[in-house]
């Protein structure tokens, strides 16, 4: 659905985006994550047909985004949400979707129907008739991203949809989100919040200028290390130390009476560590599977590059 | 080029127009008040010379106040969407670069066109009526003031828009833009004070000649406007 190979944009000495390589899938959600200036919204803007590359090829739907005709048809296909929502602020909710359902070819029944199924979804059809400027920052957010549907969009582009909303504004968003992913459109997020990306995206890119990792959540998290066992003991004597010392373990940690230690098979190996303890004299307490969350992948494949 | 999409984009303008005093006092007082104080003025005069020159005058200042009313609707009108930060959305819609522009020029142009027109009806008429006596004759309407509305007018309010396009390139204040703009008046200006004190005569040559310079200055800025007001300098240039 969505495929960019070698994907290059500079602007003039400056790299923006090096080489990207990615395929999303029909109905995938693609959670693309990176620090501040990593050059995100620059991919997306390519991606919609906003900005031309430098060089290599991009494909939405089949459509080459470099062509003009294509990228019309590519326009009406994508939804977009912005960084920076960009309603006007004069004109009532109702007015500044109905003037982008025009722009979107919508028959004038779509728009109708389209604009009163989404406002009264996103809990602003009381508000259709107010104007733009009066409306909080969740408001115009749930009016763009209504904006970014009201032509029922094969795909949809959103650039940090949550960012700056209340906590409340943020679970609606991301709510609304699940439900778009439950209904097989297919989504490119632009997002900072790795626990919005975990809980919404079937597949994520690490990104900093280049593609530094790609993976399912799980696969990403479990890229940063393998395996590691928690054990909680009473207390950590000298001798259990040197009992665990003597295993062919590579690295053991200690923390108050917790030893986090690296395991290459937890099933082989976590009973050979428990018997060691205990002959060693240690009260083992609890054993536990220490999991790595995607923040551990995100800043541990982001400042291998730094 | 879909010419509709380009007229849904011109009347989402004047929908936000009819919501800005400003934009409303520029586009209708200021025209009315000129309109109907000229005649008032020329009431007063008895000398036949003096009012001819006048009129010739106040004919020529309409191509002045198309420059004025173009460059305040065009400054909100392209630098709004700019500090609205909605050229963002707007392109990523099934419109192009060309319709775009259009959609903003016939916002700035028709509200403009139309004002002046009505306007300049009021004053041809007010004009003939408090001037006849003197004359002799009706003034109005005449070659010169044909050509003066239906060619220079709407050649300097498409000159005054294009203008605007590449200023609003470059700043980021409604109010700088529109001063900016109006720097286009000073030669129109330097040419009215010639016409009021009789330094140089209003004929229908020197109207023609003004309308060819004018056609000539439309077509420089329109080529220069399209590299300027293209997707991808509105985004990554436009500052």
């Amino acid at each position: 659905m969505i495929e960019a190979r070698n994907l290059t944009r500079k602007f003039g000495d400056l790299t923006a985006v090096d080489n990207l390589t990615f395929h999303i899938k029909p109905g995938e959600v693609f959670g693309f994550l990176g620090p501040n200036g990593a050059g995100k919204t620059t991919t997306m803007r390519i991606l919609t047909g906003l900005i031309s590359k430098t060089e290599g090829e991009v494909r939405i739907a089949g459509y080459d985004v470099s062509d003009e005709s294509d990228s019309l048809k590519i326009r009406k296909i994508v939804g977009l949400l912005p960084e920076n929502v960009g309603l006007y602020d004069d004109l009532t909710a109702y007015r500044n979707l109905d003037f982008y359902g025009k722009l979107y070819e919508c028959s004038r029944i779509e728009r109708k129907e389209n604009i009163a199924h989404f406002l009264k979804l996103l809990g602003l059809w009381d508000k259709r008739d107010v104007r733009v400027g009066n409306f909080s920052k969740g408001m115009k957010q749930k009016l763009a991203i209504a904006r970014a549907l009201i032509h029922d969009p094969e795909i949809l582009f959103l650039d940090e949809p949550t960012a700056n909303l209340d906590p409340e504004s943020s679970k609606t968003v991301r709510d609304f989100i699940l439900d778009l992913k439950e209904e097989k459109k297919t989504i490119f997020l632009n997002t900072h919040n790795l626990d919005e990306a975990q809980r919404i995206c079937d597949k994520i890119g690490i990104f900093n200028t280049k593609l530094m990792a790609m993976g399912t959540p799980q696969e990403l998290e479990e890229s940063v290390w393998s395996n590691k066992t928690v054990i909680e003991l009473e207390e950590v004597t000298d001798t259990i130390l040197e009992a665990l010392n003597n295993l062919p373990l590579s690295n053991i940690t200690t923390s108050n009476n917790k030893l986090i230690i690296d395991v290459s098979d937890p099933q082989k190996d976590n009973p050979i560590l428990v018997d060691a303890i205990i002959g060693a004299g240690g009260r083992i307490q609890y054993v536990t599977r220490l999991s790595p969350t995607l923040e551990d992948a995100y800043l541990k494949i982001v400042r291998r590059d730094q | 080029m879909k010419l509709w999409k380009s007229w849904v984009i011109a009347t989402k303008d004047f929908n936000i127009f009819l919501k800005k005093k400003r934009i409303l006092y520029t586009l209708i007082i200021l025209p009315l008040l000129i309109s109907v104080g000229l005649p008032v003025m020329l009431s007063s005069m008895d000398n036949p010379i003096e009012i001819i020159t006048l009129l010739d005058a106040f004919s020529y200042f309409y191509i002045i106040l198309a420059i004025i009313q173009s460059s305040t609707l065009a400054s909100y009108s392209i630098l709004g969407e700019k500090i609205e930060q909605s050229l963002e959305p707007l392109l990523a819609t099934p419109i192009t670069d060309g319709e775009l522009l259009l959609g903003k020029t016939i916002s700035s142009f028709l509200p403009c066109i139309g004002v002046i027109y009505v306007c300049s009806l009021i004053f041809m008429v007010l004009s003939d009526a408090v001037t006849y006596n003197t004359l002799g004759y009706l003034f109005f309407p005449n070659l010169k003031m044909a050509f003066i509305l239906l060619l220079a007018v709407p050649l300097s309010s498409i000159l005054s828009i294009q203008l605007n396009v590449i200023i609003s390139a470059r700043v980021n204040d409604v109010r700088t833009a529109n001063q900016l703009g109006l720097l286009l008046e000073i030669p129109f200006i330097g040419v009215y004070i010639l016409l009021v004190t009789n330094i140089a005569t209003l004929n229908v040559i020197n109207v023609l000649a003004i309308i060819a310079a004018l056609i000539l200055t439309d077509l420089a800025f329109f080529y220069l406007n399209k590299s300027t007001f293209q997707r991808d300098n509105i985004l990554t240039k436009w500052k």
